[in-house]
């Protein structure tokens, strides 16, 4: 078989995610365990941890599969219309049609505003596509950018920190990843200087043509400066890299002084030549955010400033993608055209952001104080989201800065908190001992005794020595709550046995 | 997307040079964009789908054209051609996506019924959250029932089941897996001329070896293990052949194989070991006399241990084709049979590089698998909707066949199953110098020609392959039969005008 497949190397998170899809199975089967039920916040999936999904969303969701429902009385009628929009966009008016490959025309087209509004930049919908899912457009990208034959390899410098898949998906096609790590006492900052000493250490295995960036991170939960951004930016272009800016948690910021600004922005206000010759490729979803449908599969990329003569040849490429899923396509119009203020679904919708209106985005982090003064009478579905996962993020830093042997960094963004274990040595031969990595082998004990299922740092990097573990934040407020008291007695007594 | 494909670029509008800063050289250009891409098309969204696009903008601008629509008989979308989507399936995704309708009084039990269990088997009871990246494990265990029953009780381990996004991330994802190599000893994929071109494209991107085998116009387009033996043999030279795709029911051609080619394609495999890949998405649409679907796993297993444990092959199946026709969901799955398990291994972790396959589309894959039994609520409607979906495209697949071959000129195989013609067709000498002066494939010229003046979007027989000096061309039967009727009267015209000005 493919020796570049063979290279993905093997996973130890497998036997984790056995172990606890197994003692769901038996606690289902009413077996008796100290815990009464698994908490799953092993991945970035807020549904999956318990979140709900947007009213809004699922009705038009289900009025679009389902057209006799748009002559019943029982949905709203802003509702019925996105429906009867959505269904138009569709060939032979159905939801079980193929669409074109980049997505449909006339969402493409509110992505383009979308984005355009978010950046005060233009955005065309020439250069926007549509995927099922921000990977599968990465991977794209990534087939055009490496190559199996090319030698020297092809490199591209990720984030340690980073997504557990970026690099599988660079060696199977062939590339190296090329690691530069974020400063965990900074914030995990991304500084210039580990940029610079990334690139002259990937150079003496591969050829980078690419540096990949999470902004806000995962797991890392950093939200990037200006200036950051900035370095980036320049060091890409002295470089001759391609930029690969991952930003499917733009709608996830809860810092009142940190802000997200796209790549494209940034590149913009550092003006030409820079903004008209650094080629970029972004990525979003209505994975994460306020919306949470990773299981629709809803993507896009957006290029700028590619070479002219390749595009033809990034088109068939993305030709051979037949078509992303329409659910997905759906979710992905409904996250950058929410109900407005006097549609009839705004008031349980309710998306107050100040920017709401200029730039339309999902987007969590201006919840303005007065927003829990009470004063409107329905649950309002998104200002509860963001209320209670601001909230989430405080009692974590909280909860685990008041303990020993743990610490973490302040999650500005993102979907997840990445606290770091100062683990004993005692607890670390035990690890070895056991044939597993120290923060593994914390996870599987941790699952055992405590139903708490999360991931250990060494599935998405760290600084030799440091142990970490991953856990999404995107959960109802009494999930967190019983999440951080488990934790935390697992915690005093893994240290106490083991001090 | 008239005006998208034409423009498609990068750069705004003002030059840099404009700036007078001199061009930074781009990461990503044509030289240093891995060579593979260079040899990726695919033919049947290619230019004359782009054109269709933009003479239906034309049209709808007002522009006046010898044609009031734009027929796209190209691509195998049921939908857009106005097939209606089986109720059931619909009512049980509705109540997936938004649970509150369980309490509405006029969706059926079944329905609801269903709806909870596939609830119950997502993260959090809702479709958003990711599945397991090899599927959803209940629907898993469905297909893996629905395999054993339709394959008269062979065992369907449902760990063999691997849930994908459509068929093409399957066969995909299989080619990604068997293709190494270097040089001479580069894998080659033995595919069927006429093929599909997803196949063609993946083995470019791939970089993989393509090994033609031609199937036989002049006996139904069967395969002929002689024609097998020989291109295999040729390919050897210059290859390591490792894997065989068949396409059954056929895409182009429309053959229905028979059993016993099925079991020669099996001894052929078993003894040149070579890897089977078996795409069986049109496993329903059957409509020839005397035709009948045969599951290679089932002929596999029913040829006896000597083959059913050693033969490595991978089937595939969907939900956009048979009487479902639903393409925009993306469902579907492939079944693994006799890999290695530490390749099998690789698999896994292969896939869950891009996570998961839209929950929706393996829904639906589990309702298909496991559609309403008799005695159940919606049994009766279902199998109205679909048996009338079936015996419309019978229907419409028997007329296709009797008027292209009234047309002197046009001779066609018997539409045995899929969704397609596949037509051969003449084209007069002096066309295919007109079209080789305009360097274009006769066929394609032909089809170009047909669209500017009937409006009908066909994809011309050298997307898919043909035998030298063969003309083709691939039309669905998709079009509700009064259309259907129009369009092959309307390409009868255009044959004879056609042949008649380039005699």
């Amino acid at each position: 078989m493919s020796s570049h497949v063979r290279t993905v190397r093997p996973n130890q998170m497998v036997a984790l995610m056995e172990r606890a899809a197994h003692i769901k199975k038996m606690l289902e089967q009413g077996e008796k365990k100290p815990y009464k039920d698994v908490i799953d916040v092993c991945w970035g999936d807020p549904h999956g941890a318990g979140m709900k999904p947007l009213t809004f969303v699922r009705q038009v969701l289900a009025a679009c599969i389902y057209p006799q429902l748009l002559d019943g009385g029982n949905l709203p009628m802003d509702v019925k219309r996105r429906a009867q929009k959505l269904l138009r966009w569709c060939d032979g008016g159905s939801v079980g049609s193929y669409t074109n490959t980049g997505g449909i025309l006339e969402i493409v087209e509110n992505l383009a505003q979308f984005i355009s509004q978010r950046d005060g930049v233009p955005a065309h919908p020439e250069n926007i596509w549509i995927h099922p899912g921000s990977q599968t457009s990465l991977t794209s990208i990534l087939t055009l950018l490496l190559s199996s034959e090319a030698t020297p390899k092809r490199g591209v410098l990720v984030p340690v920190p980073g997504h557990s898949t970026v690099p599988l998906s660079v060696a199977a096609l062939g590339g190296v990843a090329a690691p530069y790590f974020l400063d965990e006492e900074r914030g995990w900052e991304l500084r210039a200087d580990e940029l610079r000493r990334a690139l002259a250490s990937a150079r003496g295995v591969c050829r980078p043509v690419a540096l990949y960036v999470i902004n806000p991170g995962n797991p890392t939960g950093h939200v990037q400066s200006r200036k950051s951004m900035e370095e980036v930016i320049r060091f890409v272009a002295e470089n001759n890299l391609f930029l690969l800016a991952d930003e499917v948690y733009q709608g996830s910021v809860y810092d009142a002084n940190s802000e997200f600004v796209s790549y494209k922005k940034r590149l913009y206000e550092l003006g030409p030549p820079l903004a008209h010759t650094l080629e970029l490729a972004s990525f979003h979803s209505a994975s994460k955010g306020l919306l949470g449908e990773c299981g629709l599969r809803g993507g896009y990329v957006e290029l700028l400033n590619m070479d002219p003569v390749v595009m033809p040849y990034v088109e068939r490429l993305f030709h051979l993608i037949p078509s992303p899923p329409v659910t997905g396509q759906i979710a992905l119009e409904l996250m950058v055209e929410p109900p407005q203020p006097g549609d009839p679904s705004y008031p349980l919708y309710m998306h107050v952001s100040p920017k709401v209106h200029r730039n339309r985005s999902s987007d969590i982090q201006s919840a303005a104080p007065s927003m829990l003064d009470g004063s409107f009478p329905f649950p309002q579905e998104t200002e509860h989201t963001r209320r209670t996962l601001v909230d989430n993020v405080k009692r974590v830093l909280q909860v685990l800065n008041r303990l020993p042997a743990i610490s973490c960094q302040p999650v500005r963004g993102g979907a997840f908190a990445f606290p770091r274990l100062h683990l004993t040595t005692k607890a670390i031969r035990k690890a070895k001992d056991a044939g597993m990595q120290p923060d593994m082998f914390y996870c599987t004990k941790l699952l055992e005794d405590t139903g708490v299922f999360v991931s250990p740092g060494c599935e998405y990097g760290q600084k030799e020595g440091t142990y970490h573990i991953r856990f999404c934040i995107m959960t109802p407020t009494d999930t967190m709550e019983e999440l951080l008291r488990r934790l935390s007695a697992f915690h005093l007594k893994f240290m106490k046995d083991l001090s | 997307m008239s005006g998208l494909s034409a423009t498609r670029c990068g750069l705004p509008k003002e030059s840099v040079a404009e700036n007078g800063a001199p061009p930074r050289g781009k990461v990503l250009t044509i030289d240093t964009m891995n060579p593979t891409v260079k040899m990726v098309e695919y033919a049947v969204r290619g230019p004359i789908v782009q054109r269709a696009v933009e003479l239906e903008k034309e049209l709808s601008e007002g522009r006046k054209k010898p044609f009031q629509e734009v027929i796209k008989a190209n691509i195998g979308d049921a939908h857009a051609m106005g097939q209606q989507p089986i109720t059931f399936f619909r009512q049980v995704l509705a109540l997936c996506s938004y649970p509150e309708l369980l309490n509405d009084s006029t969706f059926p039990e079944d329905a609801k019924s269903r709806a909870r269990r596939i609830l119950q088997s997502c993260g959090g009871n809702s479709m958003g959250s990711y599945s397991a990246s090899q599927g959803i494990d209940s629907v898993r265990q469905d297909v893996a029932r629905y395999v054993q029953q339709r394959d008269g009780g062979v065992y369907c381990d449902p760990d063999n089941i691997y849930l994908t996004t459509g068929a093409s991330d399957g066969i995909v994802t299989m080619l990604k897996l068997l293709v190494c190599g270097e040089g001479a000893s580069r894998t080659g994929v033995m595919i069927s001329i006429p093929q599909y071109p997803l196949y063609s494209a993946a083995l470019a991107e791939l970089g993989a070896v393509q090994i033609n085998y031609y199937l036989n116009e002049e006996a139904c387009w069967s395969m002929d293990i002689g024609e097998l033996q020989r291109a295999l043999d040729e390919a050897r030279g210059h290859c390591n052949p490792r894997a065989l795709c068949i396409i059954n029911p056929g895409n182009p051609t429309g053959q229905v194989q028979n059993r016993k080619c099925i079991e020669d394609v099996i001894r052929f495999a078993a003894k040149e070991r070579l890897f089977l890949m078996a795409d069986e998405v049109y496993q329903d649409n059957v409509y020839a006399d005397g035709c009948e679907f045969h599951s290679f796993k089932k002929v596999l297993f029913e040829m006896g241990p000597e083959y059913s444990n050693t033969v490595e092959l991978a089937s595939f199946h969907s939900t956009s084709k048979c009487y479902m026709g639903e393409c925009g969901f993306r469902g579907g799955y492939m079944e693994i049979i006799n890999m290695d398990d530490e390749v099998k291994a690789q698999l896994t972790k292969l896939v869950s590089v891009r996570l998961c396959p839209p929950v929706p589309g393996q829904a639906l894959m589990g309702l298909v698998v496991n559609p309403p039994q008799p005695g159940e609520p919606s049994h009766e409607n279902f199998m109205k909707e679909r048996t009338a979906t079936l015996s419309a495209l019978a229907d419409k697949a028997r007329l296709t066949e009797e008027v292209l071959n009234t047309v002197p000129g046009i001779s066609c195989n018997p539409v045995q199953g899929a969704m397609y013609s596949f037509p051969r067709i003449s084209i007069p000498e002096k066309a295919v110098k007109e079209a080789a002066g305009q360097g274009q494939q006769p066929d394609m010229f032909y089809c170009m020609r047909l669209l500017e003046e009937t409006g009908i979007c066909l994809v011309p027989g050298s997307g898919f392959g043909q035998k030298d000096g063969t003309y083709h061309f691939r039309m669905t039967i998709l079009p509700p039969a009064d259309k259907l009727k129009i369009l092959l009267s309307k390409v009868k015209e255009f044959h004879q005008r056609f042949t008649k000005q380039y005699s």
